[in-house]
């Protein structure tokens, strides 16, 4: 199967139905992928496939074939990264990954309770979430309204 | 990942067409956006060793609207039906439990066919189906079968549905009457349902339950006391009769009854200017 | 040098985790690894009868209790928990067989049957007669009290397991060299392990490694629990040769590892007409699980807080923690603390209202101030400030007002008062031990502490304490790992005691070596001089004594004080009580780095929203029935309201800068505060979590 890993064209031989939580950590050696629950509840293997976020650990690796992954390694997400670093984001960091990419999805103009729904497929047990929503508010503060989100384009870094 | 993956079989049909003659040659578990079945098969839990990819097949997709009937595919997307402009027009209910399945990473994966297909007295599309009386389409070899929504379901976990059909689309028609959905989960996001009612204030009003038996409930009695123009308190009672609701480990039947009881009511209440 | 304690300066690990490049337990993969699970009792209780293999065991290393070199315990306290049960088992889950292959496809499918004669399980504690502790406080006369006073409020209150769900679980990689081992680990305390291995493995320190990776949380159910993990990790290592990497999936660590003791607490309690208290009467049951782990210490917090902040003459404080045949009970942040402040603070609110006060006033009555004595005859300073983080979030949220006038309104307002040892109870500091070490660097200074990183700050924190007290720039302290080769003993990173404790010691650490500094730079120094290598230890402050016999003298060095108001919308259809607004004042001491101490607090009123309202361990045949995320349910970004964070500073001399603790005591004030936010809409309830059923029961006595 071939597929698209953070803008390099790939290939693996990995069985079909091996997760793509699997692939990318293993066959890969991308780490930051992490494995939390195995029931699509945590959010920690948080990918973008075709650029929408779903769980890698509900994904079996054929569905990638022919399609576009992207993983906290390949996100060109700086500004969003320095805004969970500096504004209480992170503790732990087991869950922020995950976040990150979540977060990195959400437009420029979502509110502060649409921004919190758009996360609720991720958990933090560290933080109580106030961190990671001032850093999400930080980070869209300092984005351009115009520029739509593009969490593969560095313009709107 | 607790079950063997990779002694597992899946096999990929490029078209609809060749999945049929897949399945009419059985012993095959079909798979779509897999957030049930990866759960599954995370915990050990093996529905078979021989699978079916589904995700392959556009024409299980695409949102329509054809006649006063909007038509899903099975492969939609909760993504794709809570953003498309037939189902916000014509059926917001449906949108509003797509919302509340999961959350953000979940809709972009799970369907609308496989929330029918998985069958669990939660799912929380199935009282909206029931109540906006839909249609499973289901597709073999032989062609197309209609089902009435409300008789796709026979018991916990089974339908109609032969071992050699898929669910294709799935038609909803566009009637009258505000449209009425609550979820009563065990937290604010990514819960299951401990109670779910989808409800339409037409004459006579349409009303469907989730997670009160082992399959979804459309409420027939009640509506007819509704309609003849039975007191709340007479309504409730009636409802109570048709839920059969259990303790498990997310809730208790009292707790059910109940709530499914408050629900009844809230709903009346809230569409009562809207008769 | 500017300043570096006070400030709210970015943490040194964020940007590394932000971007994934962090790695953990899981991450590793060195060659010829094996991959090592667990074979685990079915049955709460009974005698093992048969082991039987039903598989082809090439390849399989295969270790039981037999493979134990040295004594086949978990050595913390009673050492009464076999690593590896043999003939017995006394719960659910206790681990007996542990199995290493290379192919995790063939571990994952390897069969092994095992035949029980079962045994009848005790799992309610208040029938069980196996006491792993049993404490009697005692102050005044309680009698004499209660006869005297104008009104008694009896009550009872409850709560229940509670899952600490670190979002990374329990997991290590053991790898055997050189007549020894190193462990990697997802841990808090890197010493505990190495001490529990030298026992199992018959090894001295020199020959047993321990390192602490980057772990992605802990709140206690990695303070003993990894020992556990290490020791079965070990096992596999040295018998196969091989490096082992033994990782919990989320179900394994749900249903096996420690979680939060459940209690019963009962209260009597004597007033006077106007509110003060009299007398107070305390019931604490406590149940510990099937071995003692940390369950003398456990009850000791909790009877120790069970009075709550307040002054009363007569007091008396009756704790058992007892054996039951489910999975041992461990720590949890708070240790003890929630469970008793819970039913304390929900008590008060119903004393309140027999005497016709409103919260606020029969807290400002009887809080704790300067110079009251404690329960254990503790003689309080200036620090103590009960009454001022109670009056600034009165005074924040307009409690007495709003109180008032939300009755009636679907809307319930809650308040809890609470306070916290920081440190080890009693004579345990003194016990521990405790050093650190600075080894001057060209550039400044590392910092080597067995202190670990869990999320909370710590690296950051005691760099900027060293920084600070060194008088060097923040960005040259280094941090070493937490790993046994280069680090002492800095006791375990438990009991809120990093900051005050250990951070102390790297203070006055950092002071004497900037007195031999005397002026030079550190690079001219070791130019000059070679190097400089200090360790400190602990030093108890003076005056605090402590009669363990008796349970009398200076529990702790100094206590923090926190006031929650909570504020619930009810849904009168499905009972549900969602919190809608949250302001949380505590007092610390000194914040040394503000933000991560709002981050504290932020995080555990939000995991003590979760034991408030939603976390529920179901319990069926002495196993967790609901152990998936899906079922066992914290809060998620829809479930936890923004928290109003106040933080107030009464600097306590002994402490690091003035700083006492404060990761756990954000853990005890949110549940009472909801419970009595319930209680305030007319309901009342008397456990945790107030679950829309426990709800609906209250209100219509049916559930």
């Amino acid at each position: 199967m071939r597929f698209t890993l953070n803008g390099r064209e790939v290939g693996t031989t990995a069985h079909p139905m091996t997760r793509l939580l699997d692939v990318v950590r293993e066959e890969f050696g991308l780490t930051g992928t992490k494995e939390g629950c195995g029931e699509g509840e945590c959010g920690a293997c948080t990918v973008l496939l075709d650029g929408l976020p779903v769980n890698a650990c509900l994904v079996p690796v054929a569905h990638a074939s022919g399609r576009e992954v992207t993983t906290i390694e390949g996100l060109a997400a700086h500004a969003l990264q320095r805004a969970f670093a500096s504004e209480g984001g992170v503790q732990c960091g087991i869950c922020t990954p995950g976040f990150v990419v979540a977060a990195s999805t959400i437009p420029a103009d979502a509110t502060d309770d649409e921004v919190r729904e758009r996360l609720a497929g991720n958990i933090c047990r560290c933080t109580g979430y106030g961190g990671i929503c001032r850093a999400v508010a930080a980070w869209r503060a300092g984005r351009p309204r115009t520029a739509p989100a593009d969490a593969g384009s560095s313009a709107t870094e | 990942m607790r079950a063997p993956v990779t002694s597992f079989e899946l096999v990929r049909p490029a078209s609809l067409q060749d999945a049929l003659a897949l399945m009419r040659e059985g012993g095959l578990v079909p798979l779509a956006g897999c957030t049930d079945l990866y759960v599954l098969l995370n915990a050990g839990i093996t529905p078979g060793q021989r699978f079916v990819d589904l995700w392959a097949l556009d024409e299980l997709r695409g949102i329509d609207v054809d006649r006063g009937v909007v038509r899903l595919g099975a492969l939609s997307t909760y993504r794709e039906v809570m953003s498309a402009p037939a189902v916000v027009g014509h059926l917001p209910m449906l949108v509003e439990a797509s919302r509340v399945v999961g959350a953000e990473q979940i809709h972009n994966r799970g369907t609308l066919g496989g929330n029918i297909a998985n069958g669990s007295p939660a799912g929380d599309t199935l009282p909206v189906l029931a109540a906006l009386d839909a249609t499973v389409v289901l597709a073999s070899v032989d062609g197309e079968r209609r089902v009435p929504f409300t008789s796709f379901y026979t018991g916990y976990r089974s339908s109609v549905r032969r071992g050699d059909e898929l669910i294709a689309h799935i038609e909803v028609p566009i009637r009258a009457g505000r449209q009425w959905f609550r979820k009563v989960g065990t937290r604010a996001a990514q819960a299951i349902s401990k109670v779910v009612m989808a409800a339409v204030r037409s004459d006579p009003p349409r009303i469907a339950l989730g997670s009160v038996a082992p399959t979804v409930v459309r409420a027939w009695a009640t509506e007819r006391a509704l309609a003849a123009g039975a007191t709340l308190a007479e309504a409730r009672h009636v409802l109570s009769g048709e839920i059969h609701p259990i303790d498990d480990i997310r809730s208790t039947a009292a707790y059910r009854h109940q709530v499914a009881g408050n629900l009844l009511e809230r709903f009346w209440r809230d569409t009562e200017s809207a008769r | 040098m500017p300043p570096t304690v006070g400030i709210s300066v970015a943490r040194t690990d964020g940007l590394d985790k932000a971007t994934g490049a962090t790695r953990y337990v899981d991450d590793l993969a060195p060659p010829g690894l094996l991959h090592g699970r667990t074979i685990r009792s079915t049955v709460p209780r009974g005698r093992v009868l048969g082991v039987h293999l039903d598989f082809d065991t090439a390849g399989f290393t295969i270790v039981d209790a037999h493979d134990v070199p040295g004594r086949n315990v978990v050595a913390l306290i009673a050492d009464d928990q076999p690593c590896l049960a043999a003939d017995e088992v006394h719960h659910a889950e206790e681990p007996l067989l542990l199995l290493a292959h290379a192919d995790r496809r063939r571990l994952a499918e390897a069969k092994v049957r095992i035949d029980y004669a079962p045994a009848p399980a005790v799992l309610d504690p208040a029938l069980s007669d196996r006491v792993f502790k049993h404490l009697h406080i005692a102050k005044g006369d309680v009698a004499a009290g209660l006869a005297e006073a104008d009104v008694v409020v009896e009550g009872e209150y409850r709560t229940g397991l509670q899952e600490q769900l670190y979002i990374e679980p329990q997991g290590v990689v053991a790898v055997p060299e050189s007549g020894g081992i190193s462990v990697f680990g997802s841990l808090q305390c890197p010493y505990y392990v190495q001490r529990a291995l030298c026992v199992l493995l018959a090894l001295p320190p020199e020959k047993v490694r321990v390192v602490q990776m980057e772990t992605g949380g802990g709140f206690g159910g990695k303070e003993d629990y990894p020992s556990i993990v290490a020791g079965h990790a070990a096992l596999l290592a040295l018998k196969s040769g091989r490096p082992v990497k033994l990782v919990y999936d989320r179900a394994e660590d749900m249903a096996a590892t420690t979680k939060r003791h459940p209690s019963i607490v009962r209260h009597r309690t004597g007033l006077a007409r106007d509110g003060r208290l009299v007398a107070m009467d305390v019931e604490v049951l406590l149940d510990g699980g099937a071995y003692t782990t940390l369950s003398p210490v456990v009850l000791s917090r909790g009877c120790l807080h069970a009075t709550g902040p307040y002054r009363c003459a007569n007091v008396r404080v009756d704790g058992r923690v007892v054996g039951t045949n489910t999975p041992p009970n461990g720590a949890f942040r708070g240790f003890g603390a929630p469970q008793t402040l819970f039913a304390v603070e929900a008590h008060m609110d119903r004393l309140a209202e027999a005497v016709g006060l409103d919260p606020l006033t029969i807290r400002e009555r009887n809080a704790l101030r300067p110079g009251d004595t404690t329960t254990t005859g503790q003689v309080l300073g200036e620090d103590c400030s009960a009454l001022d983080v109670l009056q600034a979030a009165a005074a924040r949220t307009q409690f007495r007002e709003r109180w008032a006038r939300l009755r009636g309104t679907g809307r319930g307002l809650g308040l809890s008062l609470v306070f916290h040892g920081a440190g080890f109870t009693g004579s345990g500091e003194v016990k521990l031990a405790s050093r650190a070490t600075l080894a001057l660097t060209p550039a400044g200074v590392q910092v080597r502490v067995a202190s670990t990183e869990i999320g909370q700050g710590t690296r950051t924190m005691l760099a900027q304490i060293a920084a600070e007290a060194l008088g060097v720039p923040f960005e040259t302290v280094d941090v070493a790992p937490a790993d046994t080769a280069i680090v002492p003993d800095s006791g375990p990173t438990v009991a809120s005691r990093t900051c005050m404790i250990v951070g102390r010691i790297v203070e006055r650490c950092a002071e004497r070596m900037k007195a031999t500094l005397a002026g030079r730079t550190p690079a001219d120094y070791l130019a000059a001089h070679g190097d400089l290598v200090l360790t400190g230890q602990y030093e108890r402050p003076p005056g605090l004594d402590w009669d363990e016999e008796h349970y009398r003298g200076a529990a702790y060095g100094c206590y923090g004080y926190a006031c929650d108001v909570a504020e619930v919308a009810f849904d009168p259809d499905t009972y549900e009580v969602r919190p809608v607004a949250f302001t949380s004042v505590h007092e610390v001491g000194r914040a040394i780095n503000p933000a991560l101490v709002r981050g504290q607090i932020e995080g555990g009123t939000v995991q003590g929203l979760g034991f408030a309202l939603l976390e529920e361990v179901v319990v069926a045949g002495g196993r967790m029935a609901n152990a998936q995320m899906t079922n066992y349910v914290v809060p998620t970004t829809l479930d936890a309201p923004p928290i109003d964070v106040v933080i107030l500073e009464r600097p306590y001399p002994h402490g690091a800068f003035g700083a006492k603790g404060v990761g756990e005591m954000p853990m005890d004030g949110p549940a009472p505060a909801i419970v009595n936010a319930i209680r305030h809409l007319g309901i009342d309830v008397r456990e945790v979590p107030a679950t829309p059923e426990r709800v609906m029961e209250a209100l219509c006595g049916s559930r």
